[in-house]
């Protein structure tokens, strides 16, 4: 579903090597040390950081020349996926159209979607007067409508509470099966790894590595950069 | 969460307050228990039209300043082109260029020998337009570019993946900043044009150019009648503050929104329309901005004169622009701080900061005089004089280009730092001056350029052994010479452009990735 | 303590000299002092005379140094105040701070004698309008040609709100022309490029090219034929006569310094003084000189008839006056 292979990101003197290919309809984490080029990573997907060498595929499409709109899928960020001046239905409403001009089954749509992620009697509160849970399920009522086959995760719930986390990344989960996405989703807990993602991709030294299973990965102690990353961590 | 703020962020903030209050009282209540002594503040008839020319002058020349310097700031910010950075510092120098050189230069391009000349009227409103152009463009495009530093990244990403069209981006990016913060810049521009002088007389063409602080002038200075003089300052602060308030309604609260870990970067304006209008707005900018600078330089080229006097003026000139600079800015972070933490009295700290542009220069130099001056003054007292004075006088672009800033500062980090204690100096230089290194560069460059190139303190002080680089000039003019005037008018435009391009340097932050 | 009050007393004492060294404070306008006024050479003169120090104070222009006047008062710390002119010495009068200068005025040259007992000129000159001989063939002959000419051949004046000069074509309009005085401004308003804040701005626009004429002084074509060896700007003589500026000083009354003061008083009017006016301060010196005058002068316009209003006319009537011209030419 995503192919980047034996490609070249540089920015000043980051580099970042990445070979990666994640197939379609799967759950893929991408972990690793703190600015190793997670966020990167999925920004060079979404088309926001040009490669310097080699070439991003998407859904089978060659996607390196497309302008971020044009590409097939949606990216969640951690933080300010809202406009503060726009309620939460319209902020979910610009993923169907950013002129706003929605016909009815649109809009039907758009209700639909914060129904989904549990946001109907809040449709009309702005940004700032909502939690931080809540401006999330914003992003991801967004995503629904936008109904892209690829979504990114850049650490949508790293603000969060252990517990809401949790609850927020199991509904991502059901909404995954549910649309049949390909997600790929940065995140700094090995625990949210653990529990939704089929496979890792493990970012360190300036390289981006081919995915493996979530399992491997975690028993791959013998890798000295993985290792090195999981330090005292262990599988509960 | 607001209270806990509220107590770290007043010291500092009433602090400032406090400073100007006393300075602004310093200058006003000599004056007024002058202005008591002789019967009370009067005012007369004339100065009804006074008033209505300085509305009609200030409000064209804020129009026609703050509305180009939207399309022309979003222009330079998502465009990067060779020589970007020669144009933003080219925008730099119009800001500390003594009113009169500003108008030779500009006369000198559009005038009966000029360039241009016959291209439009230059005495008269037009004249005065686009002298006033020429300066506050560049100023408001300055600040709108600041303005438009602070949206989140995450905004334009979001907008890139959405695919917004370039009027969306302006509308929901661009357009929550610019209604928060335009007013304040337009209100800043309308004040500052209210109070322009040499322009207005030079090229106004006779006494129906005549503005309120003209009037002033002449109260104080020929006619020396505290009871006018008192009341036209009166007059002044209250349409200032009216201003003021008519500006604070008309801005919304800016939701501040955190991270300070992207990159800025925008994906808008790839559409032709959007080209064509970017380059005719940056073409429009070089157009205002170049000619005039260009004269000054082939003016000054051939009469630098790297005389011990050109020396001496360009040391006083440095240090009253760097320390005026450094005060300035000291106050203006501890007002902008208080407003970003007390958003009901934001309006309250920011107005504040303007008490330099509405107050005239001549009423607070002369109170000033009344209380420190009397006894004589020492070079090193007229020193500090001059300086707090130009700090004044500098603090509104100071807080212009830092409430903003600060405001995201202060929703990113507060209650980090509250969580974690952290506080004081050691925030100050862990957490904000790190990340407010461009914004506070640009503080200092805007407060040191404006106080280098200001003649109003160092002239109603008296020279007293402290002349620079624009006293110099004017200095050079009254003894007719013209040309050595250009020569050091161009050394001062020099100084200024490194200025602006040490502020690059200072303010060039380390990019996340 | 002890160490620290031997400490102070040596730099008492040793400072104690140089303190008995009497200095005179004088008072002037910021032109007069700087690099290319007469001011330093003048120093160095009257000091050679005395054992004394000149220390020069520099508030501003003219119309600053009276303005310090009228804030400081009696507290002044001016021992001499030098550079006031005759349309502000009524005023300045009234302040109640210069005594009687008592110097033997009859060696006073300025046009139409000197009686004044407060205040001495060291120099004066006539008001001119100045004109761009590549511009102008055939300038105005009169006052009368300047307000009824050719409205396409523009002049630059000074604002008499802010500036001598403009004070002084107020006058001069007012000393012709009388009653109609205001007629008169509202006929020459379409011959007025602009009114300048000041002489310096009026004369770099009129440098720049802006128009033909500006109002200056007969003394600035001398100028440019010195320093630029040029004739090409020439002062028009006018048939009505020309207006008068003398600047003048005076002495403090309550200096402790009277006597000093009274002998630099004495010194203006002698070539050490007077040498340096004429080609630094470009006006003509009231007093006498030991070199000539440069060739120059003598090709200045010399006008037959001087006009002049007595400083209390101008105190009097200045403020009217002024409402005049901003009714007739707004």
């Amino acid at each position: 579903m995503i192919r980047i292979e034996q490609a070249l990101y540089v920015y000043g003197d980051f580099r970042l090597a990445i070979d990666v290919a994640v197939p379609r309809g799967s759950f893929t984490a991408v972990l690793g040390p703190s600015g190793a080029g997670k966020s990167t990573l999925l920004a060079i997907i979404a088309g926001f950081e040009p490669l310097r060498r080699g070439k991003v595929e998407v859904a089978g499409a060659d996607v390196t020349a497309l302008p971020p709109a044009q590409r097939p899928l949606t990216m969640v960020f951690q933080d300010n996926n809202t406009f503060a001046h726009l309620d939460a239905w319209t902020n979910v409403a610009l993923g169907v159209a950013p002129s706003l001009r929605l016909d009815e089954a649109q809009r039907q749509m758009v209700d639909e979607a914060l129904a989904r992620v549990g946001l109907s009697a809040l449709a009309r509160r702005k940004p700032g007067d909502m939690s931080g849970g809540e401006r999330q399920r914003i992003a991801l009522a967004r995503m629904l409508v936008r109904n892209r086959p690829v979504v990114l995760l850049d650490e949508p719930f790293a603000a969060l509470g252990p517990g809401l986390r949790a609850e927020m990344l199991a509904e991502v989960k059901d909404l995954q099966r549910e649309r049949g996405f390909t997600v790929v989703m940065v995140t700094h807990q090995p625990e949210d790894a653990r529990a939704v993602a089929d496979a890792v991709c493990f970012v360190a030294g300036g390289v981006a590595r081919p995915p493996v299973a979530t399992a491997a990965f975690f028993a791959a102690r013998n890798d000295a950069a993985i290792a090195d990353y999981l330090g005292g961590w262990r599988d509960s | 969460m607001a209270e806990r703020h509220t107590i770290t962020a007043l010291p500092g903030g009433l602090g400032a307050a406090l400073w100007v209050a006393a300075a602004v009282a310093a200058g006003l209540l000599p004056l007024l228990s002058l202005a008591f002594q002789a019967g009370g503040p009067t005012l007369d008839g004339a100065v009804w039209a006074a008033l209505r020319f300085t509305l009609v002058q200030a409000g064209l020349s804020t129009l026609l300043s703050v509305v180009p310097a939207v399309p022309l700031a979003r222009a330079l910010a998502r465009r990067q082109f060779t020589g970007r950075g020669l144009l933003l510092r080219l925008l730099a120098v119009p800001l500390a260029l003594p009113a009169i050189v500003a108008v030779l230069a500009v006369v000198s391009v559009y005038g009966a020998n000029g360039v241009l000349g016959g291209f439009m009227p230059v005495y008269g409103l037009p004249g005065i337009l686009l002298t006033h152009v020429f300066f506050n463009l560049p100023l408001a495009t300055r600040l709108v570019l600041e303005a438009l530093a602070t949206t989140p990244p995450e905004a334009h990403r979001l907008a890139a993946q959405l695919g917004f069209s370039d009027n969306d981006v302006l509308r929901h990016v661009d357009g929550p900043v610019l209604r928060a913060r335009l007013p304040a810049i337009a209100g800043l521009v309308f004040l500052l044009c209210a109070a322009s002088f040499v322009t207005v007389l030079t090229l106004g063409g006779g006494p129906a150019a005549t503005t309120l602080e003209v009037a002033i002038y002449q109260a104080l200075r020929m006619d020396f009648d505290p009871a006018r003089a008192a009341g036209l300052s009166l007059l002044q602060l209250a349409l200032s503050l009216t201003l003021v308030a008519l500006a604070g309604r008309m801005m919304l609260a800016q939701a501040s929104q955190a991270p300070l870990r992207l990159r800025q970067q925008r994906f808008d304006g790839h559409s032709p329309a959007a080209r064509a209008l970017d380059a005719g707005m940056l073409l429009l900018a070089v157009a205002v901005v170049a000619p005039p600078v260009v004269a000054l330089v082939a003016a000054g080229l051939s009469h630098v004169a790297l005389s011990a006097a050109l020396f001496s003026a360009l040391g006083w000139s440095l240090a009253i622009g760097g320390v005026a600079a450094l005060f300035a800015t000291v106050l203006g972070y501890g007002l902008a701080g208080a407003a970003a933490r007390l958003p009901q009295r934001r309006m309250w700290f920011e107005g504040v900061a303007l008490a330099g542009v509405m107050v005239p220069p001549a009423v607070m130099a002369t109170g000033w005089f009344l209380i420190f001056g009397r006894n004589g003054t020492s070079r090193a007292e007229l020193f500090l004089l001059v300086v707090a004075l130009n700090a004044l006088m500098a603090l509104p672009f100071v807080v212009a280009v830092l409430a903003p800033q600060l405001a995201r500062l202060a929703a990113a980090h507060d209650r980090l730092c509250a969580a974690l204690g952290i506080s004081g100096w050691a925030r100050l230089r862990l957490i904000d001056l790190p990340a407010l290194r461009r914004p506070l560069a640009q503080a200092l460059l805007l407060a040191g350029i404006m106080a280098m190139g200001d003649l109003t303190a160092i002239t109603l002080f008296g020279s007293g052994g402290i002349l620079t680089l624009p006293a110099l000039v004017y200095q050079q003019m009254g003894h007719y010479r013209g040309n050595l005037a250009a020569g050091t008018a161009l050394v001062l435009a020099v100084v200024i452009f490194l200025a602006a391009w040490l502020a690059e340097r200072l303010g060039a932050e380390d990019d996340p990735h | 303590m002890k160490r620290f009050s031997l400490a102070l007393a040596a730099l008492v004492l040793a400072a104690a000299p140089a303190a008995a060294k009497e200095t005179l404070t004088v008072y002037t306008y910021d032109s007069f002092v700087s690099d290319w006024g007469p001011g330093a050479a003048i120093k160095a003169e009257f000091e050679k005379t005395c054992d004394c120090d000149v220390k020069w104070v520099a508030p501003g222009d003219g119309v600053a140094l009276l303005n310090r006047l009228k804030l400081e008062g009696k507290e002044t710390s001016a021992d001499v105040v030098l550079g006031l002119d005759t349309s502000v010495t009524a005023e300045a009068k009234d302040l109640g701070l210069f005594g009687a200068h008592g110097v033997d005025a009859s060696r006073v040259k300025v046009p139409g004698g000197w009686s004044d007992t407060t205040f001495l000129p060291y120099d004066y000159a006539h008001f001119a309008v100045v004109y761009d001989t590549e511009k102008m063939t055939t300038p105005p002959r009169s006052l009368d040609e300047l307000v009824t000419g050719d409205a396409a051949q523009k002049i630059i004046l000074e604002d008499p709100r802010s500036s001598t000069p403009g004070l002084g074509f107020l006058l001069w309009m007012k000393a012709v022309y009388g009653e109609q005085a205001g007629a008169m401004w509202a006929r020459l308003k379409p011959r007025i490029l602009t009114v300048a804040p000041g002489w310096s701005e009026a004369y770099g626009l009129f440098t720049k090219g802006e128009a033909p004429m500006v109002f200056s002084y007969v003394t600035s074509p001398a100028y440019h034929m010195v320093e630029e060896k040029t004739d090409r700007y020439q002062a028009a003589a006018f048939a009505e006569g020309h207006y008068l500026q003398v600047e003048v000083a005076g002495l403090v009354e309550a200096s402790p310094e009277k006597a000093l003061a009274r002998k630099f008083l004495t010194f203006m009017l002698t070539p050490g003084f007077q040498n340096e006016i004429a080609t630094k301060n470009w006006m003509m010196p009231a007093g006498e000189t030991s070199v000539p005058l440069p060739e120059v002068f003598g090709k200045l316009v010399q006008p037959e008839k001087t006009l002049m209003f007595t400083p209390e006319e101008v105190r009097d009537h200045r403020r009217d006056w002024i409402g005049e011209w901003l009714n007739a030419t707004r």
